[in-house]
């Protein structure tokens, strides 16, 4: 009459295209929220999934029904001091107040905002959406680990394709020898003797014809193993502007500008530094909260933050073992002879060491070219990227040489 | 037999297959054999949570067609039960034949044997006796249409591209609840009996034929006349919107008829679950404490499981006050299974109230009314007539009136003698539909002139549309295709306000 069925290992996932749908259909709102989301999170924190809220009444679905306001009765379960006739107040803010109309008042204010969670790859996705990336980088810098397969060695267990055949018969070989040389000896021995037992050798000779000439413990199979790419270490020095003039959307263009090459470092390099220079007329170190959020007033001396940057290198990171990666942010404001000096400094003690430097400035107006970066443009160097940026859009191309290269 | 009576077929919280199959043996004999309860065949399906989310997400059917707000209500789902912010059903059944119902993987042996008693006993005789699901599901045929709904959607999809496809299915959803069928509408004609009609009027006029009629002069053709030829379109208001649009939207493309006629399908085959939420989940509630319990009594369970089952079952069968924290509503468990266990007790045990509220079934075979009850009643007409006044009392029940002109709420009866039938009779309104859904009729249809689409809001004790109804009419005007006027008018007639948007 019943028919029990086991339906466990049928797929689980068959919601995934309803979800997909969804994240398709409020693009734009999750795209927001990543992008919130984008700004408060730390720049090594950058790669994981994270909750997105969406407003409940952008997602509604419509229908008709009754508003609050005519005449209606409701029952209510559990009277404990009321008696008919007994007036009560009106409860504040709508509803009409308890009954159905409360039950789903409460479940409406739970539902203000529809919070779920993105996936590492969907918010990545989105991430990139946003920087514009093109679908090469996006696999270059997206994919979890690049793994290299690597031989090690020989295992006595594996699939057939993996056999090696030298191995196993040299195995076979060895194993032969061993169990035969006794027997051999003993023949050797035996014929030694006047008169040599012939029934005895030849039950030892055939002994020796059943040792198998290759047997299930002789095969050998190569051994691969997985080992992460990535094996060296690199440091990233952010060197930025914080004077007055860099708004917080300015510092939010810095921010993704960064994200995406630190994103970048860390799936090439094993270990990746972080290196925060911050600069007014003075340069300071400083951690990653204080770069991004704190204010600052006074003059721009870029001078300043490149010689920190020199300092730090020469006593922390030394070229030879470091890969060192510079990006600095600026809105371009640089006085007097500053940005000369600046241009030399990068070009003389900087750039030698360094194996990138990518400059992005970040203009009140576009169409003025800026002290900073008039002085940097005439810097030749294919480790050298300049651009100015005013959309996130933008942001990409500036490190577009470095990527192409570094996938090649 | 005997024998086997007194061993408990199994100990321990861990399931196995053959134990489900022993259990479900066990119960199902008690159920038909003892209570002659009468049911569909079985297909118990055993699932992880997972795809316990994903059934959640297609409304509960094995299969659904996509679209996005299936996908909403699964990251919902999804993200509440990952915070702990709500368990899962133990159990979703579906109205079919044979019955499928889900256990899931994580159940407990006792829970498990709860979930067969509940679904696959209760639910599923309710399933097929109850006159609201006779009536408008076919059991043996979902399945199938939603294979068909799903693959025609998706052919439809690549075929003229999501966005078309989702824009009808959008604007289907809006009016969802406005899609089904309340009364049978009568059979079409087949064209045999069309002919036969045709032959009869002929011969009736040429029975009734006198040339004295001839020299009558004829009435010139006044207003009336011509309406009457023009005539009013539809002749009768229509409530069903979507069934309207599907037949006569001037716009619409076969294959979005066929969409549309898809959800209303969806909306049909789900409208009797609406109907009767308490009566269903009462009587599968009881269903399934009786049949345990009288698995206990023969002894084929131990302690241990019954204590499991019963504090499930209490946790199920809990109505928290209106003050009360987490209250979210009447339980519909909680008092279709009080309403229910309240109905054997009148029949076993009457007490003089009893008598004089129930006489037909006071002291009655409690088996026959419960079956009676289960087969002829809506939610409406359910509490309307077996909410006794013990338990009225039992739940403190009380009615408050919220009226417009009001500055406060009146408590309008509460559970006292004055009280009983007033409690009982609203709360019976309660259930009813109209209460829940605007009526919303289709009057006119302008065939003839700018193919508008007329409406007619008829405002129920005085309580407006909600502000999504704006929304709502662009979507019906999206599928109409031609401009679409909502009226709201009185009880008496009067139009109150007119909301139109332009096609």
């Amino acid at each position: 009459m019943s028919i029990v069925i086991d339906r466990r290992l049928n797929d689980r996932n068959k919601s995934a295209v309803n979800r997909e749908r969804f994240l398709r259909r409020y693009k734009e709102q999750i795209r927001k929220s990543v992008s919130d989301m984008v700004s408060r999170r730390s720049i090594t924190d950058m790669d994981r999934g994270g909750n997105v809220n969406i407003p409940a009444r952008d997602i509604s679905e419509p229908t008709f029904n009754h508003g609050s306001g005519g005449d209606r009765e409701i029952v209510l379960p559990g009277n404990k001091q009321f008696s008919p006739g007994d007036k009560l107040k009106r409860p504040e803010g709508g509803g009409g107040g308890g009954g159905n109309g409360g039950g789903d008042g409460q479940s409406e204010d739970a539902e203000d905002s529809f919070t779920f969670s993105l996936s590492r790859e969907e918010f990545m996705s989105l991430f990139f959406d946003d920087l514009e990336l093109p679908h090469l980088v996006r696999n270059m810098i997206g994919d979890v680990r690049e793994y290299k397969m690597q031989r090690a060695g020989f295992t006595p267990s594996g699939v057939p394709a993996n056999l090696s055949v030298t191995r196993s018969l040299r195995q076979a070989l060895a194993r032969r020898i061993a169990l035969t040389a006794p027997l051999k000896q003993q023949i050797k021995d035996l014929e030694q003797r006047e008169v040599p037992p012939d029934e005895e050798i030849a039950e030892l000779r055939r002994r020796i014809d059943r040792v198998p000439f290759l047997d299930d413990l002789d095969l050998r199979y190569r051994h691969r193993v997985k080992v992460p790419l990535p094996i060296s270490r690199a440091v990233m020095f952010c060197l930025m502007d914080v004077s007055a003039s860099m708004t917080e959307d300015k510092k939010d263009l810095a921010k993704r500008f960064y994200t995406l090459l630190y994103l970048f470092l860390s799936r090439k390099y094993e270990k990746v530094d972080l290196v925060f220079i911050r600069h007014t007329d003075n340069a300071q170190e400083v951690d990653e909260n204080a770069f991004f959020h704190d204010r600052q007033s006074g003059g721009t001396v870029v001078l300043s933050a490149l010689k920190l940057m020199q300092e730090i290198m020469t006593a922390r990171y030394p070229a030879d073992s470091w890969n060192i990666y510079g990006a600095q942010v600026s809105d371009g404001d640089a006085f007097g002879a500053d940005p000369e000096k600046s241009r030399s400094c990068l070009v003389e003690h900087l750039l030698p060491s360094c194996r990138y430097f990518a400059y992005i400035e970040v203009p009140d107006d576009p169409m003025r070219t800026s002290p900073l970066s008039y002085a940097y443009q005439r810097i030749d160097s294919e480790k050298f990227a300049m651009s100015s940026v005013t959309q996130r859009g933008e942001v990409y191309p500036v490190l577009r040489e470095l990527f192409k290269r570094e996938a090649a | 037999m005997n024998a086997s009576h007194a061993q408990p077929l199994s100990s321990g919280a861990e399931w196995t297959f053959e134990l489900i199959e022993r259990y479900d043996r066990a119960i199902g004999d008690i159920a038909v054999n003892e209570f002659k309860l009468d049911c569909y065949p079985n297909q118990i399906e055993v699932i992880a949570s997972e795809q316990m989310l994903d059934a959640y997400a297609s409304v509960g059917l094995p299969i659904g067609y996509p679209h996005w707000s299936y996908g909403k209500e699964f990251i919902r789902n999804e993200q509440m039960y990952r915070k702990g912010q709500r368990g899962l059903a133990y159990e979703i059944v579906i109205n079919s034949n044979p019955c499928i119902a889900y256990l899931m993987e994580e159940n407990s042996l006792p829970m498990q044997a709860l979930v067969i008693a509940h679904a696959c006993y209760g639910h599923n005789s309710f399933f097929k006796g109850n006159y609201l699901f006779q009536q408008w599901t076919n059991a043996d045929a979902i399945i199938d249409y939603m294979v068909f709904a799903r693959n025609y959607l998706m052919k439809c999809e690549d075929r003229y591209g999501h966005a078309a496809v989702e824009e009808i299915l959008d604007s289907c959803h809006a009016l969802q609840s406005h899609g089904v069928d309340r009364y049978r509408q009568p059979m079409p004609l087949s064209a045999d009996e069309e002919r036969e009609r045709q032959r009869e009027r002929e011969e009736y006029a040429w029975k009734q034929y006198d040339d004295i009629w001839r020299t009558l002069p004829t009435r010139s053709a006044g207003d009336d006349a011509r309406n009457d030829s023009v005539g009013q379109y539809p002749p009768e208001p229509q409530e069903n919107l979507l069934y309207f649009i599907e037949k006569h939207a001037p716009k619409l493309e076969p294959w979005q008829r066929e969409l549309v006629r898809i959800v209303r399908k969806m909306a049909q085959y789900f409208y009797p679950q609406g109907m009767t939420k308490v009566m269903n989940e009462g009587w599968a509630t009881f269903w399934h404490y009786t049949l345990l319990n009288r698995l206990y009594d023969k002894g084929l369970v131990d302690d241990g499981f019954m204590l499991e089952v019963l504090s499930s079952h209490t946790n199920v069968v809990a109505q928290r006050g209106f003050d009360q924290r987490g209250y979210g509503g009447i339980n519909p468990y909680a008092l279709g299974f009080a309403m229910t266990s309240d109905i054997r007790r009148i029949c076993e045990d009457p007490t003089p109230e009893d008598r004089e509220w129930f006489p037909d079934i006071a002291g009655g075979d409690w088996l026959k009314v419960l079956d009676f009850a289960m087969r002829n009643y809506k939610d409406e007409s359910f509490v309307g007539q077996f909410l006794s006044p013990r338990l009225i009392r039992d739940l403190h029940l009380f009615a408050i009136a919220d009226h417009a002109k009001d500055e406060h709420l009146l408590v309008d009866s509460i559970h006292n003698e004055q009280g009983y039938r007033r409690v009982r009779q609203l709360l019976s309104q309660q259930y009813n539909r109209d209460g829940m859904v605007p009526d919303i009729q289709v009057v006119r249809y302008d065939h003839r002139g700018d193919r508008s689409l007329t409406l007619n809001h008829r405002r129920h004790r005085g309580r407006p549309l909600s502000d999504e109804s704006g929304e709502v009419l662009k979507h019906l005007s999206r599928l109409w295709g031609f401009t679409v006027r909502l009226n709201t008018i009185d009880a008496q007639g009067k139009t109150l306000e007119q909301r139109e948007v332009r096609g």
